[in-house]
């Protein structure tokens, strides 16, 4: 035998290293390679975040910084989507207004995802009365329209973002709590679940341990598109002059108020906020379903 | 089919109970404000009596389960949802007033909305898979995502940009004036239909090809019948029924949409009340409107669900 042939015969048998994959990775390649356009609505969805978060930097002036001189100016190449009435460059106010999205976007979502979790896991789990006289409450919780809720509570606690935030938090949580519920219920019925109470595992133990891990796919999907639904909602509030109050720019204050009565003279100010709210929702809403065909093929085409 | 409606009707009990808690512990969290407001406004009568008095007036000196116990009982025996704390008018009739009007605008959104995604929709699912069917496919999502207020606040201003028009904006009745109500309602109501459309769309084209894969759709093709009478008369009749239940769902929807309609196109709806009750800090007339909202959708569900029994033979209420 050749000494060629050995060291042949030797690559082939050797296991090749196999490196660990990162599940992350993996999965963004799954994206990209099923859901072409839920990828690029993630792309889109990162962009919006990042815009956000670095809004400092990226703004090419301040948000609110008046320069009579260029008042109500159209698009140009000094300003991308021209200037309003006190001549506020709309490309920063635009991006001023991602932050506040994101800010109150994340935060609501993330405290919606989490009201929902607790009430839905233990809801759906205990079972029995508890969960009778939650659900009655849900029943009539839900029987009154998000934006209903939403103003009558910012009435009393008055406008601003920490309002903002928690009431969407919890209304759009309570509301959720019936999605999670579902997933919990036919959850509870695994014999691994089983097999954990039979081993004397606390309450506490099955939820955090059997639970929640396996209802993980339905938390991320609701909070990715309870993102884009809080978004919509505060912006819709800010329209009404119940949102955060001027001269912070929301995109949706930016339509209403002073920007509203100048919009004949420069009809640029209605385009670039409605465009970003538009373009961010749908990004939202699309990366959103693509999560759920991905994580969760079971909760297709529920909303 | 009585019996049904009588269950459905004692489990609407607890949930109606849950709505007035939720609505009126919402509204009374801080019953100072209202007094604060008043006194700070200058108000000749209020200045006169002093918070005391002011606050016995209005009965927020009882603890809050008789207040809660006095209005319930108010509505339920008089149909008395107290008076407004500004004009001193009764809050029901205000609630009378306006109801019509939003009822009206609802309506129409809703046949709108059914106007565009149910032609659509079928469509889409007869040609599947078709450019139209990914154009309207695309069309649906988008539109869950356009803002109305964003479309509202374009119309009202390119419009008269380009072409020198506005939608008139001085609301009439219905009774005194159909045609120009009609003409002022028409605007919002299709705006708000296009938002109302989009999930419609997309059931009804789901429902449509479930439908057309069935055996007696085949049988109906095999007989020889035009694809006009087997997708108009055979299909489309099955698909529509969970359409309808859609319909249910969506009403929490279109009553938050017509609030903001109501504001661009100065309709004086429900909407509106609540938005002037708001900025004025009127509680009786916000709890008003609030329940009367909640109790509107729960009616809608209601009327929903009985009407499976009318589009649906098969279905038995037990």
């Amino acid at each position: 035998m050749a000494p060629s042939d050995l060291s042949l015969a030797d690559t082939s048998l050797a296991v090749p290293p196999r490196r660990p994959r990162n599940p992350v990775l993996l999965f963004i390649g799954r994206l990209f390679r099923e859901k072409p356009l839920g990828a690029v609505c993630a792309v889109i969805f990162v962009l919006f975040l990042l815009c956000g978060i670095f809004a400092d930097l990226l703004a090419p002036y301040g948000y609110n910084q008046i320069s009579p001189l260029n008042r109500l100016k159209p698009p140009s190449m000094k300003w991308p989507f021209g200037t309003d009435n006190l001549g506020r460059d709309m490309l920063s106010r635009c991006l001023y207004g991602a932050q506040l999205s994101v800010i109150i976007g994340f935060c609501a979502a993330g405290i919606a995802t989490f009201i929902s979790v607790v009430l839905g896991i233990v809801s759906g789990y205990l079972g029995g009365k508890f969960d009778l006289i939650v659900q009655r409450f849900v029943d009539a919780w839900m029987s009154f329209p998000d934006l209903i809720i939403l103003i009558v509570v910012v009435s009393v606690v008055g406008p601003g973002m920490i309002q903002i935030i928690c009431t969407l938090g919890l209304l759009l949580g309570i509301a959720g709590s019936r999605i999670i519920r579902g997933a919990v219920v036919s959850v509870r019925e695994n014999m691994y679940v089983h097999a954990a109470q039979s081993t004397g595992a606390s309450t506490f133990r099955v939820l955090w341990r059997h639970i929640l891990p396996n209802v993980m796919a339905p938390v991320i999907v609701l909070f990715t598109t309870r993102v884009g639904t809080v978004i919509l909602a505060e912006s819709g509030l800010s329209f009404l002059g119940l949102g955060v109050p001027p001269p912070a720019p929301t995109w949706g204050g930016l339509l209403s108020g002073s920007g509203r009565t100048y919009m004949l003279q420069g009809p640029w100010l209605a385009l670039a906020p409605g465009l970003c709210l538009t373009v961010v929702v749908y990004a939202t809403n699309m990366f959103g379903d693509a999560l759920r065909d991905l994580l969760d093929p079971r909760m297709r085409g529920s909303r | 089919m009585q019996a049904y409606i009588i269950r459905r009707l004692l489990a609407l009990i607890p949930t109606l109970f849950f709505a007035s808690v939720i609505v009126f512990v919402t509204v009374r969290m801080i019953p100072g404000d209202v007094i604060d407001l008043m006194l700070s406004q200058n108000d000749i009568a209020a200045a006169k009596m002093g918070r005391e008095q002011l606050e016995k007036a209005l009965g927020f000196d009882t603890p809050m389960w008789i207040q809660y116990g006095k209005w319930v009982g108010g509505i339920l025996l008089h149909g008395d949802f107290g008076r407004s704390l500004w004009q001193n008018t009764p809050v029901g009739e205000q609630l009378l007033a306006r109801l019509p009007i939003t009822f009206e605008l609802g309506l129409m959104a809703l046949f709108f909305g059914l106007l565009i995604a149910i032609p659509i929709g079928v469509y889409s699912a007869v040609r599947q898979d078709s450019g139209s069917d990914y154009a309207a496919r695309s069309f649906s999502i988008l539109m869950l995502a356009v803002p109305s207020f964003w479309i509202g606040t374009m119309v009202m201003v390119f419009p008269s940009i380009w072409w020198g028009w506005s939608p008139p904006m001085r609301f009439v009745s219905f009774t005194a004036d159909p045609l120009g109500n009609l003409s002022q309602m028409i605007t919002p109501a299709i705006i708000l239909g296009f938002g109302l459309s989009a999930l419609t769309m997309r059931l009804t084209r789901t429902m449509m090809l479930e439908v057309l894969r069935q055996d007696f759709i085949r049988t109906a093709w095999a007989k020889g019948l035009g694809e006009e009478l087997v997708v108009m008369r055979h299909a489309l009749r099955n698909a529509l029924i969970p359409v309808v239940t859609l319909i249910g769902l969506q009403a929490p929807l279109l009553i938050g949409g017509a609030v903001i309609m109501e504001q661009i196109f100065v309709i004086p709806g429900m909407g509106l009340l609540l938005l002037d009750a708001v900025s004025q800090r009127d509680y009786p007339i916000i709890t008003g409107v609030f329940l009367i909202v909640g109790v509107a959708v729960m009616a809608i569900n209601l009327v929903v669900d009985l009407s499976y029994g009318l589009l649906d033979p098969k279905v038995r209420y037990r």
